[in-house]
């Protein structure tokens, strides 16, 4: 079986696979314009017969819950990266893979992490065939060199969801790790030495998977309240030492940036939405975790505090500083999709305004709405925006994959994206005149805040208008490109072989870009 | 003997900058090595860039190492030319291009409420400094500089001074103490400098060595800008001659250095800066008799930004008209709390008021009802409203609206 085959260009100019790793891909046809039929996938029916009365699903070990569920070649297993680079579960499975001599596994998790770095040997040995996920540091420059056996196919958050709603991706084996489970499988992200917040990435996994296995190390009599995770789906329980390192499950970029030009960025950022009208008493923002991101949330709070204002809500990727928000009466409700620091974890036990979310709530674009497209403004990065607006999170300048999408592609399609980003970055342009890497159309990015101006997206006509009589630097995003390379020179392209080594799959399931192999 | 030379920074946390290793050869022709974090993107640049220097200087065999952490061509340029004159030496200059808008002179009198010093060996922190919009940038070969670092801080300079967009902000650098700050001149003085900081100013005979030197390399150059001249008192003599040094020629501020005057009387500097009282107002009767600018010490706590802000307002209330910036950050601060407050501008813009109905009306005297106001308060008022208007706070044409009211 190749990789992948029959190629077409799609709507958006990019020439893609319609065949990916055997199996068919629709080309991305714009947006709003792929209109799926037919039903959902559906797990198999099981019934109690076949479980312990007393609801104790406990077995022996993670190798013996995978022998249990049938491990075997080729099949799809699942992980959820709530625990970031603090994940001691995902590389253990593939350890008893490789134990066990099975062959072509496909991993699919919702995000790889540093950590996952060990796994590039089985990518190696033939343990692992390709990834769906995301390819991340060592990951990514493997893939980017084309020594991934099978393609890798990039999603965001919601499409994750989406493809495994729709049949697009069966999940077989379904490895859950849990900070406090009971032995029933029910299973929550707040409680235990592992805490991580909650557990919405493996909502689609636990509901879709043939078999699902909770790992935890934090056992408590039934029922463990809340469940997050419900032992209803559940097949089997696995107790271990230590699922996750604490330390590493809330870093990421928690603190507020210290760097003055991010802050510049971040105060421009806040202005602009404040000028252009768009915070207002009851509006509603998602920022993500990015040290200048954090910061726009600060600058916010600010305005909303002075004016007497508070957001009806906030989206998160929640931290201490829109917990701080909410306890302070700014906003009245965060909608939270991943807890970034112990304080976030601490505000989703305590607080009922501080709600958990799920890709099925917040970004499932086959669902009857979702919830990224009623927020008011995103704070979004990137690593290229070309003169189109189209952005690209997942290629480094240098061509090699560095990034997953996450919740990115999603948030897009709130009614306002910002993306605040240094013009260039040690001399690297971030403004180019075609993206490396499609992920974002730019149809959706409406404007870019750099250090040295603003650019509105011109299909933007509401904005410019607002924006008329401002004393803030605006400027077109051609002119942004030209001050750059000014400044930097005109950057030489990559080179790229002829090779297709990953695909980024958009919200819809249909194949956006196409990743080619680096030459070195 | 080969003499291996090194200029430049790298390591961790150096970015925006190059390392170079370079040794003259008898034979084998130019070699040039690049290890460059940007290699895919200006590899080929760098390494014609770098040829193109080599050749310029005559430069037939060579060992050229370079390590670049995404360095400026302004930047590489500066280095490679550092590294050559440690070997030959030359009076040629590889320059960079000069900025259309780096080739202005500045007003005598122009606002210099915030000046942000940026250490002259520091090409990451040269960059941007000027989108964070200080009324003047401090381009430090001093203080700041190790001293065997000085010489190739120069060239930095000479090429920040030439290819870096301040973006409106008064060029400045503070040369060193004695022989080497006036040989400092010689990078400056050709590249439009603006203003020029002396440190440890103790004496007018300083500034008038100082001037001495820019004339004559302004003849030599043909530069018709004036180059104006910033003195910081540091010491309890400078604190004396205060009025001579400020009356000197071409001095336009006085700043003063609390550090070292604290250390010179033997006593240290503390928060309420009782120590300092006396040399604080001191410089600022001799800026006013000297009709230049009073400029307060910088407040070294680049974290404690109300500690800043009390700072400004005891500065202010002094008779101080600016402040030295240590971090971007503190920029906002001070301009916010120098700038006229708000009861000061409604107070002033009555006056202004006042005083356009009796220009237009022919009037030699400006009353407010039956108050008479005096000139000096009128001067004053005038002062207000012009930097509220330069500070944002406000409109140009407000007296339009104003006299709707």
């Amino acid at each position: 079986m190749s990789k992948y085959d029959k190629l077409l260009t799609n709507a958006a100019g990019r020439i893609v696979p319609t065949i990916i790793n055997g199996k068919p891909a629709i080309p991305y046809m714009g947006i709003e314009k792929f209109k799926p039929t037919g039903r959902k996938a559906a797990p198999f029916i099981s019934t109690c017969a076949d479980y312990p009365d007393d609801g104790n699903k406990v077995v022996e070990s993670l190798k013996d819950a995978l022998i249990r569920s049938g491990l075997k070649d080729g099949m799809t297993i699942s992980t959820h990266h709530h625990f970031r680079d603090g994940d001691l579960v995902a590389n253990q499975i593939f350890d008893i893979a490789k134990e066990l001599n099975v062959k072509d596994l496909v991993w699919f998790p919702s995000a790889s992490f540093p950590c996952h770095e060990p796994l590039a040997k089985y990518l190696e040995d033939g343990t692992i065939d390709h990834i769906e996920g995301s390819m991340n540091g060592a990951l990514g420059r493997f893939t980017s060199k084309g020594k991934m056996k099978g393609l890798g196919v990039l999603r965001s958050h919601g499409g994750r969801y989406q493809a495994v709603q729709d049949g697009e991706v069966h999940i077989d084996i379904a490895v859950i790790a849990a900070p406090t489970s009971d032995p029933f499988g029910n299973s929550n992200g707040v409680d235990g030495p592992a805490a991580c917040g909650l557990l919405g990435f493996a909502l689609a996994d636990s509901q879709y998977a043939d078999k699902v296995i909770i790992v935890t190390d934090n056992l408590v009599p039934f029922p463990c309240i809340p469940w997050q995770i419900n032992g209803n789906l559940v097949d089997f329980v696995v107790v271990t030492d230590k699922i996750g390192i604490p330390e590493k499950i809330v870093s990421g970029t928690t603190e507020v940036t210290k760097s003055p030009d991010r802050l510049l960025l971040a105060e421009w950022t806040a202005r602009f939405c404040d000028e252009a009208g768009i915070i207002r008493d009851g509006f509603s923002f998602q920022a993500g975790a990015g040290g200048t991101a954090l910061s726009i949330g600060i600058y916010f709070a600010d305005i909303l505090k002075e004016r007497n204002w508070k957001a009806r809500f906030a989206r998160g990727g929640s931290n201490k500083y829109l917990v701080k928000m909410l306890e302070e009466g700014l906003t009245e409700y965060i909608l939270d999709g991943q807890t970034f620091d112990l304080e976030g974890v601490r505000s989703m036990r305590e607080n009922p305004h501080h709600v958990n979310t799920s890709p099925f709530t917040s970004y499932n674009y086959h669902g009857k709405g979702n919830f990224a497209s009623m927020v008011d403004v995103t704070i979004l990065g990137a690593t290229e925006v070309d003169v189109d607006f189209n952005a690209n999170v997942v290629t480094h300048s240098d061509g090699y994959l560095l990034h997953g999408i996450g919740g990115w592609q999603n948030c897009l399609f709130a009614k306002c994206t910002i993306l605040p980003l240094p013009l260039f970055r040690d001399r690297i342009p971030v403004i180019v005149d075609k993206v490396t890497t499609l992920c974002g159309p730019g149809e959706l990015i409406d404007v870019i805040v750099t250090e040295r101006g603003i650019a509105i997206n011109p299909l933007r006509k509401d904005l410019i208008e607002k924006m008329k009589n401002s004393n803030m630097p605006i400027k077109t995003i051609q002119e942004l490109k030209e001050e750059a390379e000014k400044i930097c020179g005109v950057p030489e392209k990559p080179k790229f072989g002829d090779e297709i080594v990953a695909v980024i799959k958009w919200v819809d399931g249909t194949v956006i870009d196409s990743v080619r192999r680096v030459i070195v | 003997m080969e003499q291996i030379i090194t200029t430049g920074n790298k390591g961790k946390g150096v970015r925006s900058d190059c390392f170079m290793t370079f040794a003259l050869k008898d034979n084998g022709g130019l070699e040039i090595v690049l290890e460059s974090k940007v290699e895919v993107m200006y590899g080929n640049a760098n390494r014609k860039l770098a040829r193109e220097v080599l050749d310029f200087f005559g430069i037939r065999n060579a060992v050229l190492k370079i390590e670049d952490s995404g360095a400026l061509p302004l930047v590489l340029i500066a280095r490679i030319e550092a590294a050559i004159k440690k070997q030959i030496s030359s009076s040629k200059e590889f320059l960079p291009d000069l900025l259309p808008q780096n080739q202005n002179s500045t007003e005598k009198d122009r606002s210099r409420i915030s000046r942000l010093y940026l250490p002259g060996n520091t090409p990451s922190l040269m960059i941007n400094a000027g989108i964070h919009r200080p009324d003047g940038i401090i381009l430090d070969l001093e203080d700041a500089v190790a001293p065997d670092k000085k010489d190739e801080a120069r060239y930095l300079v000479r090429n920040a001074l030439r290819a870096i967009d301040f973006y409106g902000a008064e060029r400045m650098v503070r040369i060193n103490q004695g022989e080497r700050g006036l040989d400092d001149l010689e990078w400056l003085v050709p590249h439009h400098v603006n203003l020029v900081l002396v440190p440890k100013c103790e004496k007018p005979e300083q500034i008038s060595d100082v001037n001495k030197r820019i004339e004559m390399i302004r003849k030599k150059t043909k530069q018709k800008n004036p180059v104006w001249i910033m003195p910081i008192i540091e010491n309890a003599l400078g604190v004396i001659n205060a009025y001579a040094i400020g009356a000197s020629d071409n001095v336009v501020a006085m700043a003063i250095g609390l550090e070292d005057y604290t250390a010179d009387l033997g006593t240290s500097r503390t928060r309420e800066g009782k120590e300092s009282f006396f040399a604080r107002s001191m410089i600022v009767n001799a800026a006013r008799a000297a009709g230049i600018q009073p400029i307060d010490s910088v407040f070294s706590d680049v974290g404690d930004m109300e500690g800043l802000k009390q700072n400004v307002l005891v500065s202010k209330a002094l008779g101080f008209d600016g402040m030295g910036c240590i971090h971007p950050r503190q920029i906002r601060v001070i301009h916010e709390n120098f700038a006229p407050a708000n009861d000061e501008i409604e107070k002033s813009m009555k006056i202004v008021v006042a005083y356009h109905k009796a220009t237009e009306q022919g009037l030699g005297v400006v009353s407010i009802g039956t108050k008479m106001i005096d000139p000096p308060v009128v001067k004053r008022a005038l002062n207000t409203i012009n930097q509220a208007v330069k500070m944002g706070k406000l409109k140009e044409s407000w007296r339009e609206n104003y006299e709707q009211v």
